[in-house]
């Protein structure tokens, strides 16, 4: 008879379920991102001052051109710097 | 046709107060003599740049918001242009959204005021309910 070894762990197994990622602009129904506001645009740069791709901050596409463009406005008007290091 | 713009300006930090607010009111009448209507100015003041612009780490940055006719942008652009006191200088024009978005965050609607205006008034009305009372 074939032995049926089940496998035991000591500790449960954590299966990383994902959460769903959404854009939080069309959650909470935001329309125009502001240029001004650099501590807003602060999340969707990494600390070297580089914008985030869409599939990390799960922005959709709509909003994700906005957000890069307020992102541009705002290094232009040195509210946020071009290149940076450690900025978080 | 008319549409509304918002621009903001950073001027030099070697500028003295008076030579500030002759600059400011130079583009302000650059402004309304062309026909541009006003509809709001702010002064953000003294503030630190992000990076180095012509070897100055610190502006005064001024912005209006106003509604012209597109060709007065070219012409706003030129005079900026050619002012030496300005650092940097940016036009965007507002759709709806940003309209609404500036109107908003003009008459204090954003949610952190609006919630410390509501906490205000809370604790006024209960006072004024004890005084009637006494």
């Amino acid at each position: 008879m074939a032995n049926e070894t089940e496998i035991k762990y000591l500790t449960p197994i954590t299966v990383e379920t994902q959460r769903k990622k959404y854009c939080r602009f069309k959650k909470s129904g935001i329309k125009y991102i502001d240029y001004k506001d650099a501590d807003f645009l602060l999340k969707f740069v990494n600390e070297q001052g580089k914008l985030l791709p869409r599939r990390l901050t799960g922005t959709s596409n709509k909003y994700q051109k906005k957000v890069a463009q307020a992102v541009k406005r705002a290094r232009h008007l040195a509210l946020m710097p071009y290149v940076a290091d450690l900025l978080k | 046709m008319v549409r509304q713009y918002e621009t903001v300006f950073i001027m030099t930090p070697v500028l003295s107060e008076q030579q500030i607010k002759e600059t400011v009111q130079k583009y302000q009448s650059l402004l309304t003599e062309s026909g541009a209507e006003i509809v709001y100015e702010n002064n953000w003041g003294m503030r630190k740049l992000a990076y180095p612009i012509q070897k100055k780490s610190t502006g005064f940055y001024y912005l209006i918001e106003f509604k012209a006719e597109g060709e007065l942008i070219a012409k706003l652009e030129t005079a900026y242009k050619r002012d030496e006191k300005l650092l940097r200088f940016l036009t965007v024009s507002l759709d709806k959204h940003a309209i609404a978005y500036n109107e908003k965050k003009r008459s204090g609607g954003m949610k952190k005021q609006q919630e410390a205006a509501m906490a205000k008034q809370e604790i006024v009305k209960p006072k004024s309910q004890e005084e009637a009372e006494n």
